[in-house]
């Protein structure tokens, strides 16, 4: 039945991920959490460790949600599924000569489904950053250090395309946050 | 077998997610290999950002089709996916207490608070390229509102529900209006 579930699951990411590796994370998370399959804590851990090993974020978070799941068959499964939708909308695409995009019907569907995407994208993006700075609504405390560290670090990412013409990659931007977390909080 | 380990490699060394990717693939797939054209891999950017899954996937796909056909697909989506699956299974085994360390907790506090931004950024970006009309920007604004009220309050829809309502809601538009969908073709 975890087979079944991660199957099913790590489709769904597969099928509704439009636009690269952290706007599949809404979704993502999303799915593992209903699941039960990771923790908040769990997620933005592997969120960085797959940042820091090759390949696309979505297969490796795939590849971990379904070993802890299911051991090396639950790998094996939600990672094949998070690959099965896309590699066969190209093959399609590929095989009816891309008319398919071009379809006024096809179209229709994309027009609607993309900018609930980008809704869906920007509520985490909000709730993700109100969380790390209140608290859920039950529990609700101001963290004035997240708000402090949230404050510094949007300013030096948003910052560094203004001054330096160049911004920060997400990867360098993590790199700063996992030094500000260790001085912030455990000092 | 070329087409296996030649993605095999760009899997191994490609940090960062997709657009990273895209770089590398098309170094190897048009610079060296001449696989395919500079416009057929403008072409398949375009593709791959409008079609769900791992922009990554989509080239791979892509390519191993034009190559040789099913197999060429398969043979480039598998040795895409091995090199992260390898190494994310192998994560996932030996490092299950590494988040109890004291300060590897502080460091992920740091980067919980860097992925809010990067999906914000994410989310702000897919706005930007939103076309700013009437029907688009409901809906976003919709599942913005849904969204946020789903994550705050814990009710259970998930973002898939979402965007299948927003995909069926344009597509019955488009069927008593076809205009609307029609200008949505020409952006």
């Amino acid at each position: 039945m975890i087979y079944l579930n991660l199957f099913i699951g790590f489709l769904k990411v597969g099928l509704f991920s439009f636009g690269g590796a952290y706007a599949a994370i809404p979704l993502i998370r999303d799915v593992v959490l209903s699941y039960g399959w990771l923790s908040d804590e769990m997620l933005t851990y592997m969120i960085a460790v797959s940042e820091s090993t090759p390949g696309p974020i979505m297969i490796n978070l795939a590849t971990y949600a379904g070993s802890l799941q299911a051991g090396f068959a639950g790998a094996l499964i939600a990672t094949a599924a998070v690959v099965l939708p896309s590699f066969v909308i190209i093959l399609l695409i590929m095989i009816l000569m891309k008319k398919l995009l071009k379809n006024p019907y096809v179209q229709a569907v994309l027009n609607g489904v993309k900018p609930c995407v980008t809704g869906v994208i920007l509520a985490t993006g909000v709730y993700m950053i109100f969380q790390n700075c209140m608290g859920s609504i039950g529990n609700f405390t101001v963290d004035l250090t997240a708000v402090i560290l949230t404050a510094v670090l949007a300013v030096i990412y948003f910052g560094s395309r203004r001054v330096l013409k160049k911004r920060i990659s997400p990867i360098g931007l993590i790199g700063i946050s996992a030094l500000a977390g260790i001085l912030a909080y455990g000092l | 077998m070329e087409l296996l380990l030649t993605f095999a490699k760009i899997g191994l060394f490609t940090f960062g997610g997709g657009y990273a990717m895209l770089a590398l693939i098309e170094d190897t797939c048009v610079v060296k290999k001449g696989w395919i054209t500079h416009d057929e891999m403008m072409n398949i950017t375009v593709i791959a950002e409008s079609t769900p899954g791992p922009v990554a996937v989509n080239c791979a796909t892509y390519v191993g089709y034009k190559q040789k056909g099913l197999a060429g697909s398969a043979f480039a989506t598998v040795g895409m996916v091995i090199p992260s699956f390898c190494i994310i299974f192998l994560i996932s085994m030996f490092l299950d207490n590494f988040l109890e360390i004291g300060w590897v907790a502080h460091a992920f506090a740091g980067i919980k608070i860097a992925v809010g931004i990067l999906i914000l950024d994410a989310g702000v970006k897919m706005f930007k390229k939103t076309p700013k009309k009437p029907l688009p920007l409901a809906i976003l604004i919709c599942a913005f509102l849904a969204m946020l009220s789903v994550s705050l309050f814990s009710l259970h829809i998930s973002s898939v529900t979402l965007m299948l309502t927003a995909a069926v809601i344009s597509l019955a538009l488009f069927a008593v209006k076809p205009e609307t969908g029609k200008e949505g073709v020409k952006r």
